[in-house]
């Protein structure tokens, strides 16, 4: 059975590793396009003379960078299920396999994992280059994999559920783009008004920027902030398999 | 039985049964035809039967297993072939196959040869590399025929596999149906043409308002009706249902 589950999990990977080498070039070229106006107009342009925290503003926001773009491309890396499951169909071939569906989630949420990590890997090159100073340990690479398994999570959530392009749209409109600038990811969450930093402070990619910056920076993580990740990640993957079984019923 | 839940336009919801009422069984290597006009319920029969959608209740059981404790090895004995082109529009002909393949648990060579064989049977094989996308309408049909006939399922559904074919890739598909059968594989078939059931099918069952009207062999229901065609046995049967 478990050997079974793993084929399936191999399979869903294969299928998107396939399509992936296929534009691996395009994919990377167009992941350093973000990062690098990010670190020129906020690290380099405003804020190598900033001091923040002991550092350089630019210190500061390349985890902030980090969470907010593997946050974006993981969760943009599953939502082409949405097309495979509303235009072309193409998902009833995984429905009317003998696969497990848990397989399947774990397929698609590892494609966008390796996806994210390259693109991670992209801004880390880039901001050393333009002289930021960042530890990376195998901690602060298990964050960064939680909060892109995580959102790959909402992502696929979001595919399986919403009908529309316009909807899926406004996911990233109403949900990933308010979250890119208020979780703790270009200034520190304290600046907020106190009402608003209790829902910050319930957001994943706040713990997520919290924890990388404490990491990158090796100072003290929080424990909590983990735990809280974890829960996210566990009650998330849940519901992705609740939603990819119910696509049958 | 088949119900639906549904919201109306005022936010109330409302059931309402889509099919209730069939029973029927086939044999091994018999190629069975579901007719009905549209609205009939032949797409959620064939939704329930191929595991995409769950009945509200009864029971479907294929070589005695029933599809609910047993939905996985059902599966392997399926071969499904849907009314729209479902191919994964990033992969190439050899990669859907391929893909298939791989989620019927095929091993490596195993699926190689099989692939290879059954593109050459359909003469797709110089297509191997190209996209779906560039194949035209009569390419695809076939290629999702051979698609489903991988995993070497012993029962294959045929949701109008000749819709909008020109009546040479038509004729070529009645072939290669009455080809599996001969070889074991039992066929279901929904089609809008009545010509094409009478060509193909063994037995027919015809169904219209979610309810089965009859189930015989084409010639057996024109001789009930008295009436020349399985056409105008169709249109009989279905006009007195109105």
């Amino acid at each position: 059975m478990m050997e079974q589950r793993l084929t399936d999990i191999a399979t869903v990977f294969w299928r998107d590793w396939v399509v992936l080498k296929r534009r691996l070039a395009k994919f990377l070229l167009s992941r350093m396009v973000a990062p690098l106006l990010y670190l020129v107009a906020f690290g380099w342009g405003l804020g190598r003379s900033i001091p923040v925290e002991g550092g350089t503003y630019l210190d500061f926001i390349v985890p902030g960078i980090l969470a907010l773009n593997s946050m974006n491309i993981s969760f943009n890396s599953i939502t082409p299920v949405h097309a495979e499951r509303v235009y072309h169909k193409s998902l009833e071939e995984y429905v009317s396999a003998p696969i497990w569906p848990d397989a399947f989630v774990l397929g698609k949420l590892l494609a966008a994992l390796l996806r994210a990590l390259l693109s991670s890997a992209i801004i880390c090159a880039l901001a050393f280059a333009f002289g930021a100073r960042l530890s990376i340990t195998p901690l602060f690479l298990l964050v960064l994999s939680m909060n892109c398994i995580l959102f790959a999570e909402i992502g696929f959530i979001a595919a399986m559920k919403i009908n529309t392009f316009e909807e899926m749209g406004q996911v990233n409109t109403y949900i990933l783009l308010p979250m890119s600038f208020l979780c703790g990811t270009f200034f520190h969450t304290a600046a907020l008004p106190s009402a608003l930093r209790l829902i910050i402070d319930a957001l994943p990619l706040t713990h997520t920027s919290y924890l990388l910056r404490a990491l990158g920076t090796g100072t003290d993580a929080s424990l909590a902030s983990l735990v809280v990740l974890v829960l996210y990640a566990v009650f998330l993957y849940v519901l992705c398999v609740r939603t990819f079984r119910r696509l049958s019923e | 039985m088949k119900r639906f839940g549904h919201r109306g336009k005022d936010g109330k919801r409302s059931e309402k049964t889509a099919v209730a009422g069939i029973s029927f069984s086939v044999k091994k290597g018999e190629i069975f035809g579901l007719l009905g006009p549209n609205g009939a319920g032949k797409t959620t029969t064939i939704r329930m039967m191929t595991l995409a959608a769950r009945p509200t209740s009864g029971e479907i059981r294929y070589e005695g297993l029933s599809i609910r404790e047993h939905a996985r090895e059902v599966k392997e004995l399926l071969g499904i072939v849907p009314q729209h082109i479902n191919f994964d529009q990033d992969l190439t002909v050899g990669e859907n196959m391929e893909l298939h393949a791989r989620l019927h648990h095929m091993g490596a060579a195993e699926r190689r040869a099989r692939i290879a064989k059954l593109l050459d049977y359909v003469e797709l094989s110089d297509v191997v590399n190209d996209g779906v996308r560039r194949l035209s309408g009569g390419m695809k049909r076939r290629l999702l025929i051979v698609r489903a006939l991988i995993h070497r399922p012993r029962i294959l559904f045929l949701d109008e596999p000749t819709v909008a074919l020109d009546p040479q890739v038509r004729r070529r598909i009645w072939d290669m149906v009455k080809d599996l059968a001969t070889e074991g594989v039992t066929v279901f078939l929904t089609t809008h043409y009545i010509e094409e059931a009478e060509a193909l099918c063994d037995r027919v069952a015809i169904l219209a308002k979610g309810r089965l009207l009859d189930i015989d062999t084409p010639a057996n229901l024109r001789a009930k009706t008295n009436l020349p065609t399985l056409e105008e046995v169709f249109l009989q049967m279905t006009e007195k249902k109105k």
